[in-house]
């Protein structure tokens, strides 16, 4: 039969299902083979917390959705082109972000009495058949029947065979977008290499799959999206906790000091733990402790012994380390705190995104405990920022945030990855043993940062005690003078602000350096930030972008980068907190522009609410 | 070859700074023990760190002139444990009370004693609340009045030593602040222990608890209210040493030595965990008839459990080994990059 062939720029496909239908690795497989294919892409995962909610209904829908073009994409597209609906859940969730016209791909199996009951659907309203979806391009298979009808000679059971059903959508999608099929085939062999068996039936789907678009007529249609303009070099993809991991191996080896993660299990932060798992021969030593307080009071303990030590968590996980952050600032000791932020407050939606813990960060302690933070704002990113967390606490000797979030922390980008020699070094030196015969060892002693010796324990002459309680400045006894606890509250802040020498200025990211109007991002919301601005410069709007990943301190010329707009607007996935401390900081008359629905912002929101403040 | 160490003396281990517990605190004969046997351990000073929570005892680290950190409530057992996974050179030792390990700490308590790094744990037991002015603890005997018990307290007690055997512990001691000698043999050989060694010292407070274990440390009541054990040696004890305890199956009987003969008597053996299980439950009070005698010394040691630092640091050198040492550009490129001209 014939098929057409049309070049397109961009797609946004959506797969959905139940969560055992194997969505996110459908998701992640196409993502890599669009990423070996040359496209520039962005993708979001949108799972349920339950690991297996009820089967079939609402609850229970698993989503992953991929934008990827020859055009540079920053998002993962405001509505899909092609929903693969796997059930009438599936559908009924995520049918609203759908383009008008665009394609369905409905697995009928999973529209049956059954799964319209348990999606609570009316019997009569099958959407398949009561005409409700005329404005859409609908093909209809029913993949677990053609799936069933390949494994017939398997010798697997039905369980098993039912499970191999998304590699048939996942094949299918390949010949629409002509996507290699070469890359699945090895990761299937590879992941089910103890089962043959197994591996053979998902590689015998995935080709069916292909081969049901390249014979039947339903499929006419053929895409092609041409690889992307992107600036030369060598890429890989990359998801954000896995980038955030790499950040903070890589500072582990230029500081050529060992790494110790003490964690707890949550999500959206463990996959950090279970990457760092993975590398214990570049001298990795993850700890996953009985609660988040032991995890950072470990790491703590491993700070005092001369590691890179890091904590890793949530929001309500970071709440339970709030004294132990407290304690670090006190004892001046380089302490990475990562923090994949969600929805909350409380429990709130694990699984969804939301960035309201940066006045957590700032503020969240008992008495005056500033800290330095940073924030990554894209997948990619979250390897640069983890990097530069760890940098500021070995050399300043000061406990440093690393905010990320759900949805960077699950979505994947291509990444044009350094090389380890092209990394800022990161030098640490120990303060050096003492003879009997020298001066007497000063713990709290400062430089030129106002940090202090990082006086390791089994160091001849260092014998020093350090704790909770005030500390008198350079002896570090304890101490209940007033004028000295000012002078330490003043001393803690102002070595917090000075790390404002050592860190890059802010830059625009688009747009002129003054104009109408400012939007000042920081975080994720990066890439719906910077298509708006794109496409707002576009229309003729005199509309600038800056993405802050410097929260505190701030950079040095951010005051004077805002001044140059009338109007500066902040958007942000929570009620307003970057804007609160802009305000307070800079008397600049900032508007916040909040979305708390634990889901990113659509560039087109961002769009339609700028033009109003236009 | 070994490397001459200066021979170190107590004074050594003394900080610069004013100790400043109430006069007559059992923390001060604890502060001295701890300062006699450590020069005796043959290891130089630099590698000792003393780590604390909060409470009266969580003082002691200011007073040792060795590394050491005075943390926050509860919290010193997992400091400890980070330290010692990282560090297994050094000689951790974790200073901590009844409050501070077993109400606000209890869970890292625990989960340390089931892990087993190679921690030395001084259990500072006063029970009650001394920092906070005297308020009943997790070990206070039930019906403790207190000021913030005015009708006395409800809560049960717990029996430390039952909860570390419980917990898995490998090393499980008790000893008393009045009796310096024993106090010390006790330490050293909790130092020597590769695993956790938990030593529970009694410690008087004699502002808000005066007086608690004066049945078991004063020279009229000391010899019939305390069982000293000691491994090999049958269970014996009272005025003079005229009484044993048996055991009938697992029910254990105070016996006169003038009816049985102590070869009949229960021999202490350290490794025998039923046994020690027994032997904690010894935790009567005093005041009941028929009340068995409190046991100090060893109550249980287990040298076949490998210590955490070690399992842990393992992992590691298996990886190196079995691996190579991890090669960072490998690592970022990942197994599937391609290339934009």
């Amino acid at each position: 039969m014939s098929t057409t062939e049309t070049t397109v720029q961009s797609v946004v496909i959506r797969f959905a299902g139940d969560s055992g239908d194997g969505m996110q690795l459908t998701g992640t497989q196409f993502t890599n083979a669009t990423a070996l294919h040359g496209n520039d892409l962005a993708t979001f995962p949108d799972f349920p917390a339950e690991i297996r909610a009820p089967i079939g209904t609402l609850a229970g829908v698993s989503g992953y959705q991929i934008h990827f073009g020859s055009t540079r994409i920053h998002t993962p597209g405001d509505q899909s082109d092609v929903l693969v609906a796997m059930n009438v859940a599936a559908l009924k969730a995520n049918l609203k972000g759908l383009k008008t016209g665009g394609v369905i791909i409905a697995n009928t199996d999973g529209f049956d009495a059954k799964n319209m009951r348990l999606a609570n659907v009316p019997e009569d309203k099958n959407p398949l058949k009561d005409g409700s979806l005329a404005a859409y391009d609908v093909k209809e298979i029913d993949v677990t029947k053609i799936t069933r009808a390949a494994l017939a000679d398997s010798g697997l059971g039905t369980k098993e065979i039912d499970r191999c059903k998304n590699m048939f959508v996942l094949g299918l999608l390949y010949w629409m977008y002509h996507r290699p099929i070469e890359n699945t085939v090895a990761f299937i062999e590879s992941k089910f290499k103890k089962n043959q068996a197994v591996a053979d039936a998902n590689i015998k789907v995935l080709k069916a799959g292909w081969a049901y678009g390249e014979t039947t007529e339903m499929f006419a249609q053929r895409y092609n999206v041409a690889p992307a303009k992107m600036e030369p070099g060598v890429y890989r993809s990359i998801m954000g906790n896995q980038a955030a991991a790499y950040g903070l191996i890589a500072a582990s080896v230029k500081s050529t000091l060992p790494l110790f993660y003490g964690t707890y299990p949550i999500t959206p932060a463990s996959d950090v733990l279970h990457e760092l798992s993975k590398y214990k021969n570049f001298n990795i030593k993850t700890f996953q402790a009985e609660d988040e307080i032991a995890g950072i009071c470990s790491a703590i303990g491993a700070a005092f012994g001369g590691h890179l030590a890091i904590t890793g968590s949530s929001g309500p996980g970071i709440a339970l380390k709030t004294e132990a952050i407290g304690l670090a600032t006190m004892l001046e000791l380089p302490l990475v705190v990562v923090n994949i932020q969600r929805a909350g407050p409380s429990t709130g939606l694990p699984t969804k995104t939301e960035q309201a813990d940066l006045l957590q960060s700032y503020y969240g302690r008992n008495g005056e405990c500033p800290v330095v933070i940073v924030a990554a704002q894209s997948p990619a990113d979250c390897f640069h920022m983890a990097y530069e967390a760890c940098r500021i606490a070995l050399q300043h000797m000061i406990p440093v945030f690393f905010l990320s979030d759900g949805y960077i922390a699950n979505g994947a980008e291509p990444w044009k990855f350094p090389n380890a020699d092209s990394l800022e070094p990161i030098n640490v030196a120990f303060a050096k043993e003492r003879k009997a015969s020298d001066d007497k060892f000063m713990p709290y002693l400062r430089d030129e940062k106002l940090s202090r010796p990082w006086a390791v324990p089994g160091t001849k002459g260092l014998e020093h005690r350090i704790g909770g309680l005030e500390k008198q400045n350079i002896t570090g006894n304890i101490s209940y003078d007033p004028d000295n606890h000012e002078l330490m509250v003043k001393l803690r802040q102002e070595k917090v602000d000075l790390v404002a020498n050592y860190i890059p200025e802010q830059t625009i990211d688009n747009g002129a350096e003054s104009g109408d109007l400012l939007i000042l991002g920081w975080g994720g919301t990066y890439g719906a930030l910077k298509t708006a601005t794109l496409d707002l410069i576009e229309q003729g709007y005199k509309v600038s972008h800056a993405h802050v990943r410097y929260l505190s301190p701030f950079p040095k010329n951010l005051g004077e980068l805002m001044s140059k707009f009338k109007t500066v607007v902040v958007p942000e996935l929570n009620n307003g907190q970057l804007v609160k401390i802009i305000r307070d900081k800079y008397f600049v008359d900032a508007i916040a522009y909040n979305k708390i629905q634990g889901q990113p912002f659509m560039a087109s929101e961002v769009v339609e609410y700028i033009k109003t403040k236009c | 070859m070994t490397i001459a160490i200066d021979k170190l003396t107590s004074k050594d281990f003394a900080s610069d700074q004013e100790v400043r517990w109430c006069p007559g605190c059992g923390d001060y004969s604890i502060l001295k023990q701890v300062q006699t046997v450590l020069p005796d351990l043959g290891r130089p000073k630099e590698e000792f760190v003393f780590i604390s929570g909060i409470g009266c005892s969580s003082r002691f680290p200011y007073y040792m002139d060795t590394f050491g950190m005075h943390s926050i409530h509860g919290r010193a057992t997992a400091i400890a444990t980070g330290l010692k996974a990282t560090r297994p050179d050094l000689s951790v030792w974790v200073i901590t009370g009844d409050g501070d390990s077993m109400s606000i700490g209890g869970n890292h308590f625990i989960h340390m004693l089931r892990r087993n790094p190679d921690l030395n744990v001084l259990l500072f037991n006063n029970q009650i609340y001394g920092l906070t002015k005297g308020q009943y603890s997790p070990t206070s005997e039930q019906g403790k009045i207190t000021k913030s018990t005015p009708m006395g307290s409800v809560d049960y007690p717990f029996n430390p030593i039952a909860l570390c055997l419980g917990a898995d512990a490998t090393f499980v001691a008790r000893t008393m602040d009045r009796d310096p000698k024993h106090q010390q043999a006790v330490i050293k050989r909790g130092y020597e222990h590769k695993g956790t060694s938990l030593v529970e010292i009694y410690q008087n407070c004699n502002v808000f608890n005066d007086g608690a274990f004066e049945i078991f440390t004063e020279k009229g009541t000391k010899k019939q209210e305390t069982l000293m054990m000691e491994h090999g040696k049958p269970l014996v004890f009272g005025e003079n040493n005229d009484k044993g305890i048996k055991l009938d199956g697992f029910k254990p009987i105070i016996v006169n030595l003038s009816d049985v003969s102590a070869n009949d008597l229960w021999i202490h053996d350290e490794t025998d965990l039923v046994k020690a299980t027994i032997l904690s439950r010894f935790y009567d009070d005093p005041s009941v008839d028929g009340h068995f005698p409190r046991p100090f010394g060893v109550f249980y040691v287990n040298n076949n459990k490998a210590t955490f630092d070690e399992l842990f640091n393992n992992q590691i050198n298996h990886a190196i080994e079995s691996y190579g040492a991890g090669d960072l550009d490998k690592l970022i490129a990942g197994r599937e990059t391609w290339v934009v001209n």
